[in-house]
């Protein structure tokens, strides 16, 4: 099986390849029939694609540098009828996964820039074949947290047929964000409708679906966790409304005007009353409680769906020309109520959804830069680039819904910053349609000194200048080796010192997250059910080890989760560096398991909170950066603080009041708060919750935390910008926003 | 500034103050029960009690620390690296020399709590408690609130200090209740007692000096090793608010270093909170009393050394009645804090850097100072005694003026007794009158009580003459010239005011009130007398806690008490004394007398005596000669006047109006009086009160 491989390898002309292709040794037999098949497709595709190269080469500005574009580019030409479009929709989809987006099917707009003009020269027949290959054991590795590791190939191998035989194959349930979320997303809840934990009959916890690693498992540890963090009992549950009722929707407020000059355009549109109500909420605690009760407040009038650049140009036009507010949404992942629709709007709402412009435009070698469509969410860049042996490593929790304009306009970070920086250090270029026009640098220059960076009048500024449609991005190449690890300290304090001494020695492996005490409980009681009494037997074995024999009290213990990325050796060589520090904290290295679930955590995290909901259980998470030495204090009180508000307010059962540090940096680390609480017997839990979280965002602040690190401010924390940034900061921003946008078109009153 | 603001901000600065202790009806004051713990002593074997297991919960259950291991981490922390630094660049000496210092700084401030010094002291005070006390009454309700407070939250023990009893009697009370023993701040003289002072140091006392002005190091080490015990919640740190045992039994003008030491790791967001527990220590009759009293007339403090406290042995023989301490409720920094302290003004340099507290928080620590000692005050038990000598007194002074010495029928003095205390109930007084017992028999037995300070003749009552009371007495030759007469009748007075004074933060309000009630003429409207009041209590606001910045809240709260006591009758313009009104305000004005007709001598002597030479220092001997002269000459009738207390509170006043002013002549400290001001002063403080709205001052 092996010699297959290998002779597969020779064939390759990409030696770049090569470098990666250790890890593919554990395909089997069946992987190496799927190699060989997918090299045959890719052969395929090769011609076609070359042919389209010859058929569509209208547009090429420029040559530049060697560019190698990726095989699902979408290239359709200046205002072509859909009806004469090259045949190009056979490679765009033979490398895609199932949720390859097909833009022509609805009619897209052309991008005609900068398409890369030796794309097809540079690779050969096998070198696809091995790049497909790659890909997916890629996908599989560093997907390993998020997706379920079974069935990815045969899944991978029948959409490569379907696609290959069908020209219309742009039904949207095969995209992962289709125009119509309600047929894949909850709308009262976080993520996929299929996936979700419950109690079941005999009150053991599961959870549902088949998406993640954790699907179609029992949680045996999860109820005892939750009644006793929470009080809560199963006999009383909190039901959500479970179907959005459309007559609870305001009629919308449209601006006929706008809307007849919008259908000239071609650009899809909807106003639907579920199409609306998706668009007007992010997931802070208070919109999805009044969505589960069913009470619907302000949504946008319209939705709108362009399919690039150019698209998103004319509906800014239209919307300057006739006064109507725009709401950019991407992958609706906020949690700082930036997506709520100003209740003072009195002109209609229009919000402009970028999830159909996910196109990865071109993937330029020689730069490594990978040019995109700001809607594509996270999973679709990652696994797309993956394909082609690259990745961003832009990794934020929210990273299966939340898009790249997303990112830019919240200042986000991934939690593998720690190798590839966070979205300010990754962007490269960026387009943003403001209704002043279009705002771009000429070149991608690594750095400029040309006055303040106007990027970052865009990074962070929350949908209040314009669209962001167009990033060039930093990608490298795909890790050759992944290892999860994890390390437990006697005490929260010696794992902050561990962190600082890391940090100070600059050796952070990709991820290094600290949890408390209450947080590694609440990991334990995640674990799924365990099939093999030898594994039970194991981690008693542990457990005893770590209590007994070590003496950590159970009470105090702590654990960081540790995620290294590179080539092997360094990997190791870097392992040993951590674990050599963490021993100096008195840490005792305690399993890639462990380390794993830590990160799993992040993904299901969400979910669980609609758990919670169910048994009158509310929780949230919020976030701040913070200077090193105020670390441990800002931690020990803004935990205090909300317990001690809680108190104060009347909640009977202490919540669940959690931290961890997430993110090392040079001078200070980021802090993720977790606060959760049974509201059964409050009149109003949600302003209860409310007053709390204002609390800690105070207490925060006090301490020398920052308002935030990543969420962005929103509307939820906008009360505090101005002694955030001073008046003068205030003012530089809004005279900013004054000149770009003086008509308020992009009127989602975030930020000040 | 515009008045009605200015009143508004005066307002809003005090409703979050202390809201725990916020109560405009003092009648509504709910106070808790007292235990007398001294009855299980009487009852139980001492030595059992001394060796029994002591086994206090911590702040969150942290371990104990020893005493070595607190010195290290004092000297290691961040703020002592970076001081030794800076006086290291600053003088040119090496850092190991500075750190040397710093070691030995530590070493000589440094408490060695020892477990088995506690019990030795646990049971020796068991002992002498028993001897000297009828009883030991602890309000358990407060001891269970501070048991909760120092498991959550680091606590400040801040009691009362009126004797040296007061620190041994804290840790005592602790380690009865099994809470964990306080860290005590003491005055470095202790340390001139070589056994005793380290004694106390394995007790759980550290030293500091009275004073280190600039000493950078010191200040340091000092509080790096207060806040090192603070926050980690090794123990409550305890100390006196006043600074110092209050000879006169007024509460004294809080110091503000411990309290903003022990404020910082709040502020600075080290800890999630810290709570400060007022506690209030009455003592029926004090240890100290005629010391005290002879160390106001000027009789110098003798050193403490342990063979004066063994002459003190006698002191054993005598009856000193019972103690009350109260426990206040534990007042939280952050909630104190909340709204007027930004804590984000630490946020842009590193916490370890020293710096002067920002006017913000100087005047939080300040207002918070004051707040705490009015706690105090509010829970001091008083004794029937205490109403007694204010009586008495008042009584003295009249036979004084009136030329005879007749003193007063038994009876009347029960009936006066009786109308006070009603009135100080009124007010809101702590007061412990037996209410089951009849009246004759409370007087009686308090007079007995304190027999060293009254003579009973004919059923008449009069303060002592011929005693000069307390220890001193025997010993001497008898009196002589009448300048020794004098002094030694003061001895008794002085004791007498220092119970009367007890109960003066009950009727000072109403009292400041009163007086300038008096002064107005009949026609005068509310406007004016509030002049009046504002005059007053800032003439007098070194002499009283009077909460700066509180002018507004103060008369309001006297006019509150005056109104619902029928004694006054306040509209928007005017304030009308009613018919029954008379009787108390005449007891008001003459509570306060006292204190205007000394500052009015020591006006009279600075504008008629005082010369270019006169320093600090001299002061309150020339002053005193000054003022005997006249109470020889029967032109003045107050002896107390001679406490030195008075007379330097009188001087601070007029330093802080500007009327006297410090300059640096050949002689330090020497006082500049400026004789037109200080005579215009006395002219106001002699009936002739401003009624016009001075500058800086607040109108209704």
């Amino acid at each position: 099986m092996e010699n297959v491989v290998q002779r597969l390898l020779k064939c390759s002309t990409s030696t770049f390849f090569q470098l990666h292709i250790v890890n593919c040794t554990g395909l089997g037999e069946e992987g190496v029939k799927a190699a060989v098949a997918t090299s045959r497709l890719e052969r395929g595709k090769l011609r076609r694609r070359t042919r389209a190269a010859v058929e569509t080469g209208v547009g090429h500005r420029e040559p530049g540098p060697r560019t190698r574009r990726c095989p699902q580019i979408a290239f359709c030409p200046a205002f072509c009828d859909p009806d004469s479009l090259p045949p190009r929709v056979g490679w765009i989809a033979a490398g895609a996964l199932a949720s390859i987006p097909t833009p022509a099917a609805h009619g897209s707009a052309p991008s005609i820039h900068k398409h890369g003009s030796s794309m097809a020269s540079n690779s050969s027949s096998s070198g696809g074949s091995d790049r497909q290959r790659i890909a997916q054991q890629r996908l599989r590795i560093i997907a390993g947290h998020l997706q379920r590791p079974a069935g990815d190939d045969s899944a991978l191998l029948a959409a490569e047929c379907k696609d290959q035989g069908s020209k219309s194959d742009a039904s949207s349930e095969e995209k992962t964000v289709p125009r119509r979320r309600q047929e894949i997303m909850k709308w009262n809840g976080w993520g996929y409708s299929d996936s979700r934990f419950l109690f079941n009959k005999k009150g053991q916890a599961e959870f549902t679906g088949k998406r993640y690693k954790l699907s179609g498992m029992i949680i045996p540890g999860l109820k005892e966790w939750f009644e006793g963090t929470f009080g809560a009992n199963l006999q009383h549950k909190s039901p959500a409304t479970p179907i959005l009722n459309s007559s609870a929707v305001r009629p919308p407020t449209l601006n006929e005007a706008f809307v007849e000059e919008l259908k000239s355009t071609g650009v899809p549109f909807s106003h639907d009353a579920e199409d609306r109500v998706f668009r007007a909420y992010g997931h802070c605690v208070h919109e999805i409680f009044a969505l589960r009760e069913g009470r619907i407040g302000r949504v946008p009038d319209l939705v709108v769906w362009p399919n690039c650049h150019n698209d998103v140009v004319k509906i800014v036009e239209l919307a300057c020309k006739h006064n109507v507010c725009l709401i950019p949404y991407g992958g609706g992942t906020s949690v700082s109520s930036a997506l709520e629709c100003p209740s003072e709007e009195t002109r209609s709402i229009v919000s402009l959804d970028t999830s159909q412009m996910n196109r990865i435009l071109w993937i330029d070698e020689k730069n490594l830069t990978a040019h995109v469509e700001a809607g594509i969410v996270g999973q679709d860049l990652e696994r797309l680039l993956n394909e082609s042996g690259y990745c961003t490593g832009h990794e934020p929790d929210s990273m299966e819904f939340s898009s790249l304009g997303g990112w830019v306009a919240t200042r986000a970070s991934g939690m593998k910053k720690n190798i590839y920086g966070n979205i300010e250090d990754l962007v490269v270029h960026i387009k943003m349609v403001t209704p002043r026009g279009v705002i771009e640098k000429s070149c991608q220059g690594p750095r400029m000194s040309t006055g303040p960076d106007v990027h970052h009048f865009i990074l962070g500024s929350e949908g209040t200048l314009g669209v962001v449609t167009e990033v060039t991005m930093k990608i490298r190449p795909m890790p050759e080796y992944q290892k999860y690890g994890s390390v437990v300290f006697p005490n929260f304090e010696q794992g902050v010192a561990c962190l600082r001494e890391v940090a100070k020695q600059r050796c952070a492996p990709a991820s290094i997250r600290l949890m408390d005490n209450e947080q590694f409980k609440f990991g334990h009681a995640l674990k799924p059910q365990v099939s093999s009494i030898f594994t039970s037997f194991l981690d008693g074995l542990k457990k005893i080890y770590i209590t007994k024999f070590k003496g950590f009290d159970p009470n105090r213990l702590c654990v960081a989760t540790l995620l290294f990325e590179g080539n092997r050796e360094k990997v190791l060589q870097h392992e040993k560096q951590v674990y050599d520090i963490a021993a100096k904290f008195g840490g005792l290295a305690a399993g890639e398991d462990n380390g794993q679930r830590g990160y799993m955590l992040t993904f299901v995290i969400a979910y669980l909170r609609d758990l919670g909901m169910d048994y009158y259980v509310m929780g949230e998470s919020f976030e701040t950066s913070v200077p090193w030495d105020r670390v441990l204090d800002i931690c020990q009180n803004v935990k205090a603080r909300i317990v001690h508000e809680c108190k104060e307010r009347g909640v009977q059962f202490t919540p669940l009041s959690t931290c961890r540090v997430t993110q090392t940096y040079d001078a200070g680390a980021c802090v993720y708060f977790y606060f959760g609480f049974n509201y059964r017997g409050l009149s109003d839990p949600v302003h209860v919750y409310e007053q709390v979280e204002h609390a800690a965002r105070e207490e925060i602040l006090a301490n020398g935390g920052s308002l935030s690190h990543h969420h962005g401010v929103g509307k939820l924390r906008k009360e505090w910008m101005s002694e955030t940034v001073s008046n003068v900061g205030i003012g530089m921003l809004k005279s900013v926003k004054d000149y770009v946008d003086p008509n308020n078109i992009f009127g989602n009153r975030n930020l000040f | 500034m515009d008045s009605s603001c200015l009143l508004a901000s005066l307002h809003g600065s005090d409703t979050l103050l202390f809201a725990d202790m916020q109560h405009r009806d003092p009648m509504l004051q709910k106070r808790d029960e007292f235990e007398d713990m001294l009855e299980e002593r009487r009852n139980s074997s001492d030595l059992r009690y001394a060796l029994r297991c002591y086994t206090p919960v911590l702040y969150k259950g942290v371990t104990p620390c020893t005493a070595g291991a607190l010195k290290n981490m004092v000297l290691q922390s961040a703020q002592i690296h970076f001081v030794i630094g800076q006086v290291s660049n600053e003088t040119g000496r090496a850092v190991d020399d500075v750190q040397e210092e710093a070691s030995a700084i530590l070493e000589e401030m440094a408490h060695s709590l020892q477990l088995s010094t506690v019990r030795f002291f646990a049971f020796t005070l068991s002992k002498v408690f028993k001897t000297l006390f009828r009883s030991i009454c602890v309000n358990e309700e407060g001891i269970q609130r501070l048991q909760q407070a120092i498991q959550e939250h680091p606590v400040v023990l801040l009691p009362s200090h009126r004797s040296y009893m007061d620190f041994l009697l804290m840790s005592y009370i602790l380690y009865t209740y099994d809470l964990a023993l306080p860290v005590i701040a003491a005055g470095m003289d202790f340390m001139g007692m070589k056994f005793v002072g380290e004694m106390l140091r394995m007790s759980g006392a550290f030293f500091i000096r009275r004073s280190f002005g600039g000493d950078k190091l010191y200040w340091a080490v000092f509080s790096e090793y207060v806040k090192t015990m603070l926050k980690n919640g090794f123990a409550p740190v305890e100390f006196f608010l006043e600074g110092t045992r209050s000879r006169t039994s007024k509460s004294l003008t809080p110091k503000l270093g411990l309290l903003n030491i022990a404020m910082d790791p709040f502020l600075k967001g080290e800890v999630f909170d810290v709570h400060l527990v007022p506690v209030s220590i009455s003592y029926e009759r004090i240890l100290e009393e005629a010391l005290y009293a002879r160390e106001l007339l000027g009789v110098p403090k003798p050193k403490e050394s342990t063979s004066g406290l063994f002459k003190a042995r006698k002191v054993l023989s005598e009856d000193y009645g019972s103690i009350h301490v109260y426990f206040g409720q534990p007042v939280s920094v952050r909630r104190l804090s909340q709204g007027k302290v930004d804590r984000g003004q630490f946020n842009l340099t590193p916490r370890h850097i020293p710096k002067r507290p920002s006017e913000e928080i100087h005047s939080f620590v300040n207002d918070s100072a004051y707040g705490l000692v009015r706690a105090q005050e509010e829970n001091m038990v008083l004794k029937p005694w205490v109403l007694l000598a204010s009586l008495l007194l008042q009584n003295h002074h009249g036979d004084q003026a009136s030329g005879r010495a007749r003193g007063m029928a038994l009876d009347e003095l029960t009936e006066q007794a009786v109308w006070l205390r009603d009135l100080s109930r009124q007010y809101g007084a702590f007061l412990h009158w037996p209410d089951h017992v009849p009246p004759p028999e409370v007087v009686s037995s308090s007079l007995s009580l304190h027999r060293g300070l009254v003579t009973i003749t004919e059923g008449r009552v009069q303060l002592a003459s011929e005693q000069a009371g307390g220890p001193a007495g025997p010993g001497e030759p008898p009196p002589v010239g009448p300048e020794e007469e004098l002094l030694r009748q003061a001895v008794t007075v002085l004791s007498c005011v220092s119970y009367r004074n007890q109960a003066l933060h009950v009727f000072l309000r109403p009292a400041l009130l009163a007086s300038a009630v008096h002064a107005a003429s009949s026609s005068s409207g509310k406007q004016e007398i509030f002049n009046s009041f504002s005059f007053l209590r800032n003439m007098f606001s070194n002499e009283f806690i009077l909460c700066p910045g509180a002018t507004v809240q103060d008369f309001e709260e006297a006019c509150f008490l005056l109104v619902k006591t029928g004694a006054l009758q306040v509209s928007q313009q005017e304030v009308v004394v009613t018919e029954r009104g008379h009787r108390t305000l005449a007891f008001l004005t003459s509570v306060l007398d006292p204190f205007l007709q000394g500052y009015q001598v020591v006006c009279r002597f600075l504008s008629e005596e005082a010369n270019e030479a006169l320093t600090e220092k001299q002061f309150v001997p020339t002053v005193r000669k000054f003022i005997i002269k006249r109470l020889l000459a029967g032109r003045l009738r107050y002896t107390e006047v001679l406490s030195s207390d008075l007379q330097k509170n009188a001087l601070a006043a007029l330093l802080r109006l500007g009327a006297v002013r410090k300059i640096k002549g050949a002689e330090p400290g020497t006082l500049k009086v400026n004789k037109v001001m200080v005579h215009s002063l006395e002219d106001a403080l002699g009936g002739n009160l401003p009624t016009q709205k001075p500058a800086a001052v607040a109108r209704l």
